[in-house]
């Protein structure tokens, strides 16, 4: 190994951390011999879970008081990698409170961030992989300046398994003042009620594109999805025209979704949506043009209107039931 | 209130994307305002409006000569723009660009800067946090409702469950979604009228960046350029009543069913 210490941002979520940071935590271990863990909030109590997954020491940047995490979390690093105590790399979830890590901890730090990554080696340096052009094209690169570099890695890029370690020791690491970049924050939080399995863990995503025509067309999109026990998704188009809200969304501005079958309904298959998506199992394609790149990666394809395609798989799904 | 709004000019995203020899990505033809940034620009031209006044100035950054993009944002009604194009700009990587874009700024008079979240050519996605920390200014990404209420912003931030309701005092800046606003078309009058309107061009050596932004500045470098693996297409049908019944035989064949 020619890395000797990466560093993970553990994004605390409800009691744990976040499916990308133990992606990314467990990767670690394969890359370096040391992996340090960066957390804030309700992560500081994590130790055990932060060790369980490799890590040694879980840095705890503690309670942000409301601020959105960007800045106080960047600058608790800063302090830490200015003390002497610099990782080969630190290793970002792509999230929304991760990209602002990386973006605050980049300029603080004059140091370069390579984002959209979907695989990390070692070859006498990090190399970072990532795709471009909708995902026809593979690219790696790597850094060339002094360390650390800031990698920002897309979710499912790596599987999650626990190492078994012993706890992490669980270390301090306050931000201090911020001044006036650390003045955001939170007032209230709004959750949005989702039923059925959750769209990153559905065995069958069902998902809508522009092609249903109209928002009211989008209850067949979440009924085939309920009679075949999936989560329904949505391409941008559709999000941005505010027919379903944003968590719906797939590809590469949404969530990444590796499902065993996915179901394209009226999606024509941009580049946005295929990166989110074309690591499924098998996918189904359904949509007018028989032309839409979607049917260039579908293992099905149905040249049709889904107008009456939908309806007769929901009868025939309804029948079977 | 005056407000700067980011935004970038693109290759059209429907042509075919290709590298150039250095891989970068090619920007030789036409070039186009992204699309993504438009909400950027409508949203600042509504919350001007709101405030009973002020300017908004786009604010851009290029390698080329093309300034049709930035036409376009002051046919909608922008006051002015400025765009820093320079030669030695190619390659810059996204804090590079984030280096010229503070730069540039810090010439504006502004309350707020707008930027959209990612540009639809590149995807990084971090340029606009860069420049908020480059600029000293609070930014709250991924905004889907954007008011302003005296000296103190307000903003609805998407999250992974739902929504946060933001607030931070001016000056500030706040990255945009698509949907936050719908864009105005130009009006034949306003095309007529982004004619006549200030357009400044600046130059790296304007900036007294010269060495530090661009290829020159970039600490990253392209190993290898590959085609991915690709998925190869199965079997394709036209729908003739049937396209139900083949959906479900696929599915038990997979085990769904």
């Amino acid at each position: 190994m020619t890395l000797s210490t990466l560093w993970v941002l553990a994004e605390p979520s409800s009691g744990s951390f976040t499916t990308t940071s133990l992606e990314l935590l467990t990767h670690a271990r394969s890359l370096a011999t040391n992996v340090v863990a960066i957390t804030w909030g309700d992560g500081g109590s994590l130790g055990a879970l932060a060790g369980e997954y490799g890590a040694t020491t879980l840095y705890d940047v503690g309670d942000l008081k409301g601020a959105l995490p960007g800045v106080p979390v960047a600058a608790a690093i800063q302090a830490l990698s200015e003390s002497g105590d610099a990782p080969d790399a630190l290793l970002i979830p792509t999230s929304y409170d991760g990209r602002d890590v990386a973006g605050r901890l980049s300029a603080r730090l004059d140091r370069p961030v390579l984002t959209n990554v979907i695989g990390l080696s070692d070859e006498g340096g990090l190399v970072t992989e990532h795709q471009v052009f909708g995902g026809s094209m593979a690219v790696k690169a790597k850094f060339t300046g002094p360390g650390p570099g800031i990698v920002v890695v897309r979710a499912k890029s790596f599987v999650a398994e626990s190492a078994g370690g012993p706890a992490a020791a669980v270390v301090a690491a306050p931000a201090g003042d911020t001044g006036a970049t650390g003045s955001a924050v939170v007032a209230n939080s709004h959750v949005e009620e989702r039923t059925g399995p959750k769209l990153e863990e559905a065995t069958v995503v069902v998902s809508g594109g522009r092609g249903l025509g109209e928002a009211s067309a989008y209850t067949m999109i979440e009924e085939v999805a309920k009679l075949l026990n999936g989560a329904a998704g949505a391409s941008r188009a559709i999000v941005d025209a505010g027919w379903v809200p944003y968590s719906h969304q797939v590809g590469q501005t949404g969530k990444t979704v590796k499902p065993l079958v996915y179901i394209a309904c009226g999606i024509s298959g941009a580049t946005q949506h295929m990166v989110g998506m074309k690591g499924s199992k098998n996918i189904v394609a359904i949509n007018k043009d028989a032309d839409a790149p979607i049917f260039q990666i579908a293992d099905l394809g149905i040249v049709g209107d889904v107008h009456k395609v939908l309806p007769a798989l929901i009868d025939a799904l309804k029948a079977r039931s | 209130m005056d407000i700067v709004v980011c935004v970038k000019q693109i290759p059209d995203p429907a042509a075919p994307q290709s590298f150039d020899s250095s891989n970068n990505l090619n920007r030789s033809g036409k070039l186009i305002l992204d699309e993504a940034d438009t909400y950027g620009v409508e949203m600042a031209l509504q919350l001007v409006d709101k405030a009973g006044g002020g300017e908004v100035t786009v604010v851009s950054m290029g390698s080329g000569a093309d300034v049709a993009g930035l036409r376009n944002a002051l046919a909608l009604g922008a006051t002015k723009a400025v765009i820093v194009s320079d030669d030695s700009l190619r390659g810059s990587d996204a804090l590079s660009t984030a280096k010229v874009l503070a730069a540039a700024i810090k010439r504006q008079s502004f309350d707020l800067v707008l930027a959209a979240t990612e540009s639809s050519d590149g995807y990084t996605g971090t340029t606009p946090v860069q420049l908020a920390e480059l600029l000293g200014l609070p930014s709250i990404t991924f905004a889907k409702a954007v008011s302003v209420e005296g000296t103190e912003l307000k903003v609805s931030r998407q999250t992974e469950a739902g929504y946060d309701e933001v607030t931070a005092p001016l000056p500030a800046l706040v990255t945009v979604t698509a949907g936050v606003v719908e864009p105005r078309y130009a009006s034949f009058k306003g095309i007529m009228a982004a004619k006549s309107k200030p357009l400044e061009v600046l130059s790296v050596a304007d900036l007294g960046l010269e060495g530090q932004v661009g290829a020159a500045g970039a600490r990253e470098e392209i190993v290898s350029v590959e085609a991915a693996e690709s998925r190869q297409a199965g079997e394709k049908y036209v729908d003739e009543g049937d396209g139900a019944d083949k959906v479900v035989a696929f599915l038990e064949t997979i085990k769904v069913l």
